[in-house]
């Protein structure tokens, strides 16, 4: 049994928060730096370079890409030979995301109720989704979330009988209808199968691959080739000003289902895909 | 293209669909919360906390300033959100607004009845729209935290006019250009 004190998962938290806000990942800035070349578009290359301008600038003062900060999404994948002293672990994590939020001098956009809406004023609760794994470690995952993309996400419950013509004409319905409103050039998860929550949660985790990463199934990475490849066809470009740069990746996980299901799920995402890990 | 706040009506009019546009001058910051009190308060007969006369609304609400900063990263939200409220805030006077996203019937038509445009910034480039903002203050409904009602001394604010007051519009006509 290994002893971890939670003050030591407040910090990271604190710290991925921070970065992950402030400096693009390198998959996300050199997919816009390589779509920039071949954007067939004059507006849409003035954009692109906008958009790596402002992503150099962020980093350079270290402040946010984007001021929509997100929601703080986080994966945790607990060794189940881990025992945590020191406090309640839910409560460091939103510790975490309290301090990260608060000296990182990022946007507070939570609400305490849905219906009420009364700002929490520092950015907690965070949406937190918890895995026991073997082995004595802990995997950190943060992914702060804007919601201009988040809502332009859709969940699909086809037939079986859809088959894959019909999960690759949702998947590009939902691209088509999110339009200029998701800051595109989007990244686009999709979760493929399990239930109802699962297939969501799975097309949020297909969110933190990074982008030109593929599935080690043959059918399905060469689904994502293809989806990609159409998806860039929609004319929509950046900022839905029309262009060839619609989409800068496009990642699928996949996972059991029912004989009666097709469960479908995609997670609209933009071009500050924001993911930081670390390992404890 | 410069043009400076206050924008008449017939300056509005006079701005088309793909102008690229630097603003400079007064604009102000409302989102969802703010315009929903505004136009409540309204109801109830209490005054609009700007007068919205020629005025610019930018759809946005701002990361908090580092020390020695004006604002923090400032980019526009996506405006289909307000369009339950546009009809109402251009019949109030208002020329302009700056956000991303499409627009419905209801805010295009308000549009062309009163004449006024909507302006897209770069949505995700806040860093970068930031340093255009020279000075930051907070007007009204400072409980809402980001989504209070700012109101920002610009300079050289990059945009695109998205749609003009003839209800031409880039989002309806240029993706089609491209798609195969
Ligand atoms: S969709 Fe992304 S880039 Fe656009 S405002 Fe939201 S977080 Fe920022």
């Amino acid at each position: 049994m290994r002893e971890i004190d939670v003050s030591i998962i407040t910090d990271k938290i604190k710290e991925l928060c921070i970065n992950a806000n402030c400096v693009l990942n390198e998959d996300v800035y050199n997919a816009i730096n390589e779509a920039n070349k071949n954007e067939a578009s004059p507006i849409g290359r003035n954009i692109l370079s906008q958009l790596m301008e402002n992503a150099d600038l962020a980093k350079s003062k270290f402040k946010p890409i984007c001021q929509d900060t997100g929601m703080a999404v986080i994966f945790m994948e607990i060794g189940q030979d881990v025992h945590f002293t020191g406090g309640d672990l839910t409560d460091a994590i939103n510790e975490g995301v309290r301090r990260g939020y608060t000296e990182g001098y990022l946007r507070k956009s939570v609400v305490s109720d849905p219906l009420i809406r009364v700002n929490t004023k520092d950015n907690t609760p965070a949406v937190i989704h918890y895995d026991i794994v073997k082995g004595d470690r802990v995997h950190i995952e943060v992914a702060p979330k804007g919601f201009g993309s988040e809502n332009m996400s859709r969940i699909y419950m086809l037939k079986p009988s859809d088959g894959v013509e019909g999960v690759k004409a949702a998947i590009l319905d939902c691209i088509e209808k999110a339009g200029p409103n998701p800051c595109p050039p989007m990244v686009i998860g999709v979760g493929i199968g399990g239930n109802f929550e699962l297939c969501a949660k799975l097309a949020k985790k297909a969110l933190l691959r990074p982008i030109g990463s593929h599935s080690h199934k043959e059918h399905i990475r060469k689904m994502e080739e293809e989806l990609l490849e159409k998806a860039n066809m929609l004319g929509i470009g950046p900022q839905g000003l029309g262009g060839s740069t619609t989409v800068l990746g496009l990642n699928i996980e996949t996972y059991a289902t029912h004989i009666a299901g097709l469960p479908l799920a995609v997670n609209v995402s933009c071009h500050v895909t924001r993911h930081g890990e670390c390992t404890v | 293209m410069n043009i400076t706040t206050p924008i008449t009506r017939e300056k509005a009019r006079s701005l088309k669909a793909g102008d690229m546009v630097y603003i400079t001058g007064v604009i102000y910051t409302a989102r969802d919360a703010a315009h929903k009190r505004m136009l409540e308060n309204l109801e109830k007969g209490i005054a609009l906390p700007v007068d919205l006369t020629d005025q610019t609304i930018y759809f946005a609400g701002p990361a908090p300033a580092k020390p020695g900063e004006p604002i923090g990263s400032v980019g526009p939200t996506t405006s289909y959100r307000m369009d339950a409220y546009s009809p109402k805030t251009i019949e109030l006077g208002l020329t302009c607004m700056i956000g991303k996203g499409a627009r419905n019937e209801a805010v295009i038509d308000a549009m062309k009845k009163y004449g006024a445009v909507y302006i897209g910034a770069v949505g995700g480039a806040g860093a970068l729209l930031s340093e255009c903002v020279k000075k930051c203050d907070v007007v009204a409904y400072d409980d809402l935290g980001s989504e209070a009602i700012h109101r920002l001394e610009v300079e050289n604010f990059p945009g695109i006019v998205i749609i003009d007051s003839r209800g031409n519009n880039l989002y309806a006509t240029e993706p089609q250009k491209y798609k195969k």
